[in-house]
């Protein structure tokens, strides 16, 4: 090549300086080769693994929970078809458009359409979002027909608690619902799970206290997602394991029975069997329909049901604690008899017991004359028990209670137990920091002072009595998964079978001895009969000008000073099989209020089970119900 | 007046310039090109739409532009090289005012039927006119001091529109390739040095002065692991894409980072991580190749061309498209911050690769007038 020569030195500078770019090019080139091969090569497999973890999600799969079912096996919770309309928002370019086709069908209120539009915008646009549930099966399929003019609906079935019994049940089984931000912190290891939407998880009863078992084990999906989250394939898919079923030892002919007959009033009851602690029937009334928790309260509902005096969502059987009244008298009578005094011993009652400068009165005016023990049970005498309370002292009487139940929780399958209250002078001082008076003990006897009982207590208690003095504890489950919960073998309580026999005497004279206070509430049918104690306790203080003006009577008083009724029985007397406790609140007196009604809920017991224990699923034929 | 014949016509002939016109570089081009459309149909999910047809559409046009400009002799390049930069550099300040008036970046100028980056072109231009300012000096005159500060201003405004956009990937790219042709048209090495130095000191300045989107791109180069869902999540995917690739890829349209969308902007500054991805490391060497042999085509254009007005516009225009595969590749392998800047022929993006086309038919000018000598000065051609 020819160049000038002025130009020359510029070319050869130019030439020299081009050939390093391009060895300073070639070197480029080798560096990015090499960052390839250290990427592409060297970190092939670290890189490889990431690129699958950002490629597949697993979408866990809800189990179906399991049902709960009595001891006959009838269906008490189940999961029921929840036919739903989903919206998908990327389908229709008109959401308002779509809802208000949508509503032509399906109500749609301004306060959902708020609620599905938040849902919206929360999530990503191919997510479907519920839009209207538990729909009749006319509308879902009018939805299906009408799917091609509603872009973006898609019908869908979804599974729901069903509690076909509602209220009746509603403080046994308690109910599922949307799970809360406190439950997902209590529950570290099943977070995945609990946050799948519309999860539900127990929240009160049995439903909350067999969660586990009865929720099963998630499945899960393994599925190929992009950067936003759509699934794009299925890759495998592991079903999981349905939830147990639950055999609970209620009867629910009785539970009904029960609920019928105590409906209405504020009231609660509990039938044992005497020997198990089989829980036959519980009933607080009045109750909620969980059906409605499960799918959510409106504000109305929510505050009906706080706001009713009768306070419907406190189970009552479990956490209502009241005075026991007379029917703690039997406790009386045992911790006396266990002190040395003889039955036959007698007290003469003029109607009044004055202990240092007061008078404590006897509920019958004019008083009952001269009475041994059995007469004291019978006819509920308030002056045989004042005298003998002070006689033996409160520490005796408070130990045979607890022996016998009372003061103490059992661990109970529905949560909330309260343990009511057995006072002791160490038990004033350490709280109140006063001494113990004398005159407490007096009142003792009878059941008042400072004495608290449940319904589920006093029908421990009876069922103590009835069985000998065996300790049962009550229990509602029969069997979880097909698998029967054992029966603990009963400690025996510390008293003689001559004094609970004695006791056991008394109240078959209450029921069916001529003058017994229950006397009128006796059953009548030969070998069914009933042996019980009435039990009337005072929620107020009768003033004294109330008394020389006369005490009014229970139907004069507003509902909520009027004294609460109880009721404690087991038969049959021959042979005692079953226990229960009637406590109706504000209902007047025991004889007159809950002997009647524990008289009718027996009498349904003894006829559906006449003869021994039978009739309970076995535990082979529950497994197959369960899936 | 102009009189044209002299510039066309007079010496060599229309079919002798198309003998010349290396048909050989405009295939390379167009495999490079190709490797794109494959990667694009790929991105639309198997489409041609919305992308690679379109980009096919502007290749085509490229490479007619390409040899049109290949045909014009270059002494009419070079008497308008001025003009060219001018026009350019209008632009680039109607963007900048049009850009105060509108929101946030304005790097798009509206000409009603076509939308033009004026900073593409500016690449060029720039080219054209330092070639064409530093072809009057001789090697003496050109390390003089006073003879600087022409080319430091044809630098120095652009660059600073360009910040001010601010588009600190072109910003650098203009100032990399002017940089290389003083290097190349003999400035001594000292005031490389010094400018290098200055550069360092002027750092804390314009650090200070950064946007703070800049500022944590410098971050997340730094430490991509520091903010993987945010900023560095474009740099780790990009990796991990790659990386998942191996040797031979994971299959055409089955790189499951790119079609399942963990891949940000893959079919404009990050297709080389497709590439990468569905094609392995055997895919990315081999564009690699390719790029490398048009840059040293291009270099040889420079050496062999008997004017300096050629020999600067071929470095400048071989130099300036090292730097796009370069700042490119080396950002998705997380070498290098992330910087808006595509991979020439092959990201989809339309001004981008008509002024890149544009400038290899002024390279193919070049190689086609290699053998014409112009004096220095204007005289020898006015």
């Amino acid at each position: 090549m020819q160049i000038s020569g002025r130009d020359r030195s510029r070319y050869q500078t130019f030439t020299r300086r081009a050939a390093l770019l391009a060895g300073a090019q070639g070197l480029a080139f080798v560096v990015l080769a090499g960052r390839m091969y250290y990427l592409q090569v060297l970190k092939s497999d670290q890189y490889s693994m990431l690129a699958e973890e950002n490629r597949v999600s697993m979408r866990l799969i809800a189990p179906l929970r399991g049902n709960i079912v009595d001891r006959f096996g009838r269906v008490l919770a189940s999961n029921r078809q929840n036919y739903r309309a989903m919206l998908i928002s990327e389908q229709t370019p008109d959401v308002p458009a779509t809802l208000a086709r949508l509503s032509r069908i399906v109500e749609i209120d301004d306060f959902t359409r708020k609620r599905i539009l938040r849902d919206i915008k929360r999530s990503p646009r191919f997510m479907p979002v519920t839009v209207a549930e538990d729909l009749s099966w006319d509308q879902f399929a009018q939805v299906n027909i009408n799917e091609p003019d509603l872009a973006g609906i898609q019908p869908d079935v979804g599974e729901t608690r069903h509690y076909p019994y509602g209220e009746e049940l509603a403080h046994i089984l308690g109910y599922v619902a949307a799970v809360s931000e406190q439950d997902l912190e209590e529950a570290r290891g099943d977070q995945p799970l609990l946050k799948l939407p519309g999860f539900r998880i127990g929240k009160e009863g049995i439903e909350k206290t067999y969660d586990r078992e009865l929720r099963g084990l998630a499945g899960s999906s393994h599925v190929e997602v992009n950067a936003y989250g759509r699934v794009i394939r299925e890759l495998s898919k592991d079903p999981g394991k349905a939830g147990s079923e639950v055999v609970l030892t209620l009867d629910m002919d009785i539970q009904r029975f029960a609920w019928n007959r105590l409906k209405g009033e504020s009231a609660s009851s509990v039938v044992l069997d005497i020997h198990t602690g089989d829980v036959i029937s519980f009933v607080s009334a009045p109750a909620y329909d969980p059906n409605l928790f499960n799918m959510g309260l409106s504000t109305q509902q929510w505050a009906s049901l706080v706001e009713n005096p009768h306070k419907p969502l406190i189970n009552k059987a479990l956490a209502g604690m009241y005075p026991p009244g007379s029917t703690f008298k039997m406790i009386v009578a045992m911790a006396a008899m266990k002190a040395g005094i003889d039955p036959k011993h007698r007290v003469v009652c003029p109607g009044y017991y004055s202990l240092g400068g007061h008078d404590f009165y006897c509920w019958k005016k004019g008083g009952h004359g001269a009475l041994d023990m059995h007469n004291g049970i019978k006819q509920s005498c308030d002056v045989f028990f004042y005298d003998t309370a002070k006689r033996i002292g409160i520490d005796a009487i408070a130990d045979m209670a607890k022996q016998f139940g009372l003061g103490s929780v059992y661990g109970f399958e529905v949560p909330g137990e309260k343990p009511g209250l057995v006072p002791t002078p160490a038990w004033k001082r350490a709280v109140k920091g006063e001494p113990w008076h004398q005159g407490e003990t007096v009142i003792a006897g009878i059941g008042q002072g400072y004495l608290l009982a449940t319904p589920l207590q006093l029908a421990v208690m009876a069922a103590r009595i009835a069985n000998g003095g065996l300790a049962i504890v009550p229990r509602l489950t029969r069997a979880i998964g097909g698998e029967l919960q054992p029966v603990p073998q009963p400690p025996r309580v510390d008293i003689s079978p001559e004094a609970i026999s004695v006791v056991q005497g008394g109240m078959n004279g209450v029921s069916n001895e001529i003058g017994g206070t229950a006397y009128r509430s006796r059953i009548v049918e030969a070998g069914m009969e009933l042996a019980g104690k009435t039990g009337t306790a005072q929620v107020r203080r009768i003033s004294r000008a109330e008394r020389q003006s006369g005490v009014l009577k229970n139907e004069d008083l507003e509902w909520r000073r009027r004294d609460h009724a109880l009721f404690v029985c087991f038969a049959p007397v021959q042979a005692p099989r079953y226990a229960m406790s009637v406590v109706i609140e504000h209902g007047g007196s025991g004889s007159g209020a809950a002997a009647p009604v524990a008289r009718d809920i027996m009498r349904e017991v003894l006829l559906r089970s006449p003869g021994p224990p039978q009739a309970t699923v076995p535990p082979g034929g529950l497994k197959s119900r369960a899936g | 007046m102009l009189d044209l014949r002299r510039f066309t016509g007079h010496e060599m002939r229309l079919s002798e310039k198309l003998f010349e016109f290396n048909w050989g570089f405009l295939l390379l081009l167009t495999m490079i090109a190709s490797i794109g459309f494959a990667m694009l149909y790929s991105v639309a999910d198997g489409s041609v739409s919305p992308w690679a047809l379109r980009q096919a559409g502007r290749f085509a046009a490229g490479a007619g532009i390409m040899i049109v400009t290949a045909m014009i002799d270059l002494r009419l390049w070079m008497r308008i090289a001025y003009p060219l930069y001018g026009v350019a550099l209008a632009m680039l300040i109607a963007v900048e005012v049009i850009g105060l008036t509108g929101m946030g970046a304005q790097r798009w100028l509206d000409l009603g039927v076509i939308q033009i980056q004026p900073s593409e072109i500016m690449k060029v231009t720039l080219i054209l006119a330092l070639a064409r300012y530093f072809h009057g000096l001789t090697l003496d005159e050109v390390s003089r001091l006073r003879n600087l500060f022409i080319p430091l201003a044809l630098v120095g405004v652009p660059v600073g529109l360009v910040v001010m956009q601010p588009d600190l990937g072109t910003a650098i790219l203009l100032t990399a390739s002017g940089g290389i042709l003083f290097f190349t048209a003999g400035l001594r090495w000292r005031y490389f040095i010094l400018a290098g130095a200055g550069i360092l000191a002027a750092v804390p300045v314009v650090w200070s002065r950064l946007h703070d989107y800049q500022r944590n791109r410098v971050f997340t180069f730094l430490d991509p692991e520091r903010d993987p869902l945010g900023a560095g999540y474009h740099i780790l995917q990009s990796k991990i894409a790659l990386g998942s690739g191996g040797i031979f890829g994971k299959g055409f349209m089955e790189g499951t980072q790119s079609q399942l969308n963990f891949l940000p902007e893959k079919h404009t500054d990050f297709i080389f991580t497709m590439l990468g991805e569905e094609l392995g490391l055997v895919g990315g060497l081999v564009l690699l190749a390719l790029y490398f042999m048009v840059l040293m085509f291009s270099i040889n254009v420079a050496v062999q061309c008997r004017n300096q007005f050629g020999r600067l516009l071929a470095v400048g225009i071989s130099t300036t498209f090292f730097f796009y595969v370069f700042i490119n590749t080396a950002m998705v392998m997380g070498l290098l911050p992330v910087v808006g800047v595509p991979l020439p022929l092959v990201s989809y993006g339309g001004t981008a690769m008509l002024s890149l086309m544009f400038a290899f038919g002024l390279l193919m000018s070049v190689h086609i007038h290699r053998n014409l000598e112009i004096s220095r000065g204007p005289a020898a051609f006015w």
